[in-house]
């Protein structure tokens, strides 16, 4: 089967954010300034735990970011002067990974690990009779014979799961233990006793076993996947862990995008009001107390109306629907983005105004240096602590952002997978008797998951790189 | 005198850090008796500080730890005690002031509060009882209108004013020891005079005895009546300080007389002791003086020296006996050659000079007067020569020195150099006449950008000309402007904090000499420096001087500095210069008042060969008024001890001694 990759907007951006940041992993591992105190990022057994969750989520994102069209085969022979068909359903490289889990639609909602909807139906039965019962699933353990076994069933595959996972964990781990004797010229055996001890610089104890616990639970998810639902179905029968790991990429973009969007803004005018003072200072100033009092959720939510507006009014510039969310995602990080750099900027602007009466930007203009230059050499180079700070730290805040907004319904798109909007269903899933639980408590694991990992990896990045807490 | 107060015997006190355990305080015993002033000499980074934080237990934990040793106050060992003890030593026994008075004090509590917290029995005192307590005691650190200071807040103080109500906490509880740690460093020449006599004073009424810790060879010259030389750790020297100043035993100490600047120096170059104080997380297997000391032997790498002598007169030193080699040849034969160097023409006149800063108050900004930081000054600066601009802090020099190169604009005035006028041009026009003037500023920590490469930094000056040269006659200049301060080639290739203060300053002013600049203005730039590091800057500056013919204009506080480095003396008060001339006219014949003072409140080292000079020092009372609200008439007239009614009128004229040397001051009419 034939593909034709399909770039996205935010998909292109995403790629571009790549490059930015292997450009900055290349330039931070060439300065020292740079490198130290990611060295002590790397060091903290922490977060590099919470480094390697989310780099879980991390590759889901990338994986889900890489969109195909599939060709549709003709029917009969292929033709060669025929110009091939693809399809106008976009999936992408996460999708066909899965594989199965995409297609494996159920009727409605049923819970995890169920064999039979969750709602009674009413069934005529062979000999017409009329019943009203749960249906089987045509998925969820379809491949047992006796329904009393689900147990044992469930139970076996799990424990299997597990094993594969830590003995492939095992192989892995064995294969870097080697690897990293062989560059740092030790046995491999006394490598192995001073991992265990937590005696190295690199904290490989806690590298491994956070591999170990991830590789554990990934391959008995793969496993249970192909037979149940792990997570349930919901309203329209979709399979629930499907829809959080899609979720996974809008999240990840809503975070990254937005500061993207947001921080040539804010670093470059900061910079300049604190610098430049006088009415340069004045213009920015006002800008920024204007805009950051007029209420946030409005502005995006005039915008994002006004959007849809747009949208429906020239059907023809989006062909699909994935071009059609995806460009309310975008809007919805520009948006963000332009109602959240006035804190940056705020804080540009004051470590500026105390940064210009620095001796040695003093001395650069005794020197002659100009002003663009002494802004560009002098100046941001001693900020970019702060933006990255505030950058990782924004991040979680700005996941859990996107779920707020997509409740209020100016989020992104219905049609699109997002914790937001997986919560927004469940408000009237929570109203039902009984309740149906499982989307909300799959939404909020995931994104639990995903800002914990990066709240924790936040703070080792603050208390690296900001002056005031760096031990003497 | 003889009751032994505290005996301190092996203290060790060591810190945990990354790079390993420093031995902050590596094993040193003294003793103290009562009334006496026993002075802790040494470099920044030696260990006294932390050897007075031992003696109280307030080493910072958890990284900081007293490993052996005793401290034993009146026969009972302080150490030992645990902290609710420690408590009743703290303060009532042992009394401690700091450098910084700045941070010492709580800034939202009023100082009669302070003050008030720290009184000893003060539960059973009742709230009028306290008060006049308090009172009392900020009397008798001689601070005036107590009332009303009474309920001021720190900011309100003056700096001097702070260190005193330092000292009356310090004295609330009637201490037996005051630990004085740098307790001047932070104030000016006047108002440390003004300390140093009120620690004598109230140690003469109380019968206190004083650890004073010291950088300054002039403070203990003028107060201690012992001295402890510290160097990485250790004790090197105890001697009585008479003895002390008329015979050094330890090279160390012999050196560091050598490297301090004056003006039988001139001329000739001050000895530098090369390299810098080892790192104490060294394990020290023979002398830790042996890298820069120029009189080692194997046996002073071999062997750790033994303490030679007793115990109030000794050194750690395995050559002891043998004399300091004589040498004083050269310096008084360059001194003439320096000053027969006729002055060159003046090529930057600066007239009128005025800079002053809006106090704005209110929604919209009203401008409700101005803080006059420079109020119409002008001097000259020739080819070739130093102008010293002498003054304390808040008369405004650094103003003045930023308004020459247009870092600051000036508000009036003109600044003309080789027929330019400096104040007309535009920024752009401004930009391509800046190589011409340079500046060094006073801390080498923050005068170097941390994200730049050395090599950057230096080059900075060479980019910012756009003179368009290739890559590799760049890294020439740089390599060779490198090695003219006196650093390797490959110091370039490192960041600035891989490098010790002095050689910073280097950096700094190889920075300054990449453009080939005319005139420097040298901003302090040696007095955040320890003694020997100083030494090797201003031999520094002095020796471009002479080969590149380069024009200074040296702002600084240290008289000391100006013998030894200026040609011609400007003295600043309150944005006004108030004296000028030669630097002979000024030392010798200093006409002003405030001049006079000047020099004699500044430190002098007595050594016990010399014959005491008559050393009659002007006492200044009261603190430098404020620039925003400067005092009627003659600024300095509150504080002048022959002021005159019309020194209360007019602010007087311009009066010419000779044909440079002008004051102005009444009482020279």
């Amino acid at each position: 089967m034939s593909y034709l990759p399909h770039i996205l907007i935010t998909d292109a951006l995403i790629y571009f954010l790549l490059v930015l940041v292997v450009g900055f992993a290349v330039y931070a591992s060439r300065h020292e300034h740079l490198r130290a105190p990611w060295r002590q990022v790397f060091n903290r057994p922490l977060a590099v735990a919470a480094l390697m969750v989310l780099s879980v989520y991390i590759s889901i994102g990338l994986a889900d970011s890489v969109h195909l069209r599939e060709r549709i085969s003709d029917t009969g022979a292929d033709r060669a002067d025929m110009e091939a068909q693809y399809s106008h359903q976009v999936i992408s490289l996460l999708d066909i990974f899965l594989g199965s889990l995409r297609q494996h639609s159920e009727k409605t909602y049923s819970m995890p690990f169920a064999t039979h909807a969750f709602s009674m139906e009413t069934v005529i039965g062979q000999d017409g009779s009329v019943r009203r019962e749960h249906p089987r699933l045509l998925y969820g353990g379809a491949h047992l014979k006796d329904i009393s076994k689900r147990g044992q069933d469930i139970a076996v595959k799990t424990v299997t799961g597990i094993l594969v996972g830590l003995i492939a964990w095992l192989l892995f781990a064995v294969l870097i233990i080697k690897v990293v004797a062989v560059r740092t010229h030790m046995a491999a055996g006394a490598l192995w006793l001073r991992i265990k001890r937590g005696d190295t610089r690199f904290p490989w104890r806690s590298a491994l076993s956070t591999g170990a616990v991830i590789s554990a639970i990934v391959s008995a998810l793969i496993v249970l996947s192909g037979n149940y639902h792990v997570l349930g179905t919901d309203q329209v029968g979709n399979d629930v862990l499907y829809k959080s790991l899609k979720s996974i990429r809008t999240g990840l973009l809503i975070g990254t995008l937005t500061t993207l969007v947001m921080l040539p803004f804010a670093v470059s005018l900061g910079i300049m009001a604190g610098y430049l003072r006088g009415w340069v200072d004045d213009v920015i100033q006002y800008t920024y107390t204007t805009l950051s009092s007029i209420p946030g959720v409005l502005l995006i939510a005039a915008a994002i109306l006004s959007l849809q507006v747009y949208m429906t009014a020239n059907p023809e510039q989006f062909t699909t629907v994935a071009e059609r969310s995806d460009m309310r995602l975008l809007f919805l990080c520009i948006i963000l983005g332009g109602t959240s750099w006035t804190g940056l900027c705020r804080l540009m602007r004051g470590e500026t105004l105390k940064l210009r009466e620095v001796d040695y930007i003093q001395a650069a203009v005794a020197l002659g240096v100009p002003t663009r230059k002494i802004m560009l050499r002098h100046i941001f180079p001693n900020v970019m602590h702060i933006v990255l700070i505030s950058v990782v730290l924004d991040f979680s805040g700005l996941v859990l952002a996107e779920a707020v907004l997509s409740y209020v319904g100016v989020g992104v798109d219905p049609a699109m997978d997002s914790w937001g909007n997986m919560i927004n269903g469940a408000r009237l899933e929570m109203a039902r008797e009984p309740m149906v639980w499982w989307s909300l408590s799959a939404a909020f694991v995931f994104m639990f998951g995903l800002v914990l990992s990066a709240n924790l990896f936040s703070d080792a990045v603050r208390d690296a790189f900001d002056p005031r807490l760096r031990k003497r | 005198m003889s009751d032994l107060l505290l005996e301190v015997n092996d203290l060790k006190t060591w810190l945990d850090t990354e790079s390993g355990t420093v031995r902050a305080v590596d094993g040193i015993s003294f003793t103290m008796q009562q009334g006496e002033t026993v002075a802790i000499l040494g470099e920044s980074g030696c260990g006294k500080s932390m050897s007075a934080l031992s003696l109280l237990q307030l080493v910072p934990s958890p990284a900081g730890r007293i490993e052996a040793g005793s401290v034993r106050l009146e026969g009972r060992d302080i150490l030992q005690f645990a902290e609710k003890q420690m408590r009743e030593v703290r303060g009532k026994r042992i009394a401690m002031i700091f450098q910084e008075p700045q941070t010492s004090l709580n800034p939202v509590m009023t100082i009669g509060e302070q003050i008030r917290e720290v009184l000893p029995d003060r539960e059973s005192l009742s709230q009028e009882a306290a008060r006049t307590e308090v009172l009392r005691l900020l009397t008798a650190v001689g601070i005036s209108d107590v009332k009303r200071r009474y309920d001021e807040y720190p900011h309100q103080l003056s700096g001097g004013m702070k260190q005193r109500a330092m000292i009356a906490m310090a004295l609330a509880g009637s201490p037996d020891i005051l630990i004085a740690d740098e307790p001047t460093t932070a104030l000016d020449v006047t108002i440390q005079a003004q300390i140093l006599d009120l620690l004598k004073s109230i140690q003469n009424t109380t019968g206190m005895a004083v650890l004073l810790i010291t950088h300054d060879l002039g403070i203990v010259s003028q107060s201690a009546d012992r001295v402890l030389v510290m160097y990485a750790g250790q004790i090197v020297e105890q001697a009585p300080s008479d003895l002390f100043f008329s015979r050094p035993r330890h090279p160390y100490s012999q050196k560091l007389f050598r490297a301090l600047p004056g003006r039988g120096k001139r001329g000739a170059r001050l000895e530098v002791i090369p390299g810098a104080v080892p790192p104490l997380t060294t394990q020290f297997s023979g002398c830790r003086f042996v890298q820069r000391c120029e009189r080692a032997q194997q046996i002073c790498h071999e062997t750790v020296p033994a303490w030679h002598g007793e115990n109030n007169w000794g050194v750690r030193c395995h050559f002891y006996d043998t004399e300091e080699p004589v040498r004083n040849a050269s310096e008084t034969s360059a001194v003439t050659t320096a000053e027969q160097k006729s002055p060159g023409e003046a090529f930057l006149k600066v007239e009128s000079l005025k800079i002053h800063f809006p106090i704005q108050k209110g929604i919209l900004r009203r401008t409700v007067g101005y803080v006059k930081a420079v109020d119409d000054i002008s001097f000259e600066i020739n080819k070739g020569r130093t102008l010293a601009l002498v003054g304390e802090s808040g008369c405004g020099k650094t103003t003045a020195g930023k308004g020459v190169l247009q870092l600051i604009r000036p508000t009036a005035g003109s600044v003309n150099y080789l027929g330019k006028e400096l104040t007309q041009l535009s920024r752009g026009e401004l930009r391509a006449l800046r190589r011409q003037f340079q500046i060094i500023f006073q801390d080498p920590y923050a005068s170097l950008n941390p994200r730049m490469l050395v090599s950057d930094i230096v080059a900075e000056g060479l980019d910012a000309l756009q003179t368009g040269i290739d890559a590799t006659s760049r890294q020439q200049k740089i390599n060779a402007l490198l090695e003219k301060v006196g650093l390797n080639a490959e110091a370039g290739l490192r960041y600035p904090h891989e490098f010790s203060g002095g050689q910073r300053q280097r950096i700094s002013i190889a920075r300054a000499l990449a453009v080939d600049p005319q005139l420097i203005v040298c901003d302090e730039p040696t007095s955040a420096l320890d003694v020997s590091v100083q030494a090797q800057v201003l031999n520094l500056l002095k020796q471009l001087q002479d080969d590149l013919g380069l024009s200074y204009l040296f702002i600084t506080h240290d008289l000391s500095v100006v013998e030894y480095l200026a040609h011609d003396v400007a003295v600043m008060y309150l944005g006004r210069i108030v004296e000028s001339g030669t630097l002979q006219e000024i030392l010798d014949h200093p006409a002003h008042p405030y001049t006079r003072a000047l020099l004699s409140a500044a430190p002098v080292i007595t050594r016990g060969g010399d014959k005491p000079v008559a050393h009659e020092v002007i006492k200044l009372e009261g603190d430098i008024p404020s620039p925003s609200d400067p005092p009627r008439g003659c600024h300095f007239h509150p504080r002048c001890t022959v002021a005159e009614s019309r020194c209360r009128k007019h602010f007087p004229e311009t009066t010419m001694l000779t044909t440079t040397h002008s004051v102005r001051c009444h009482l020279q009419k």
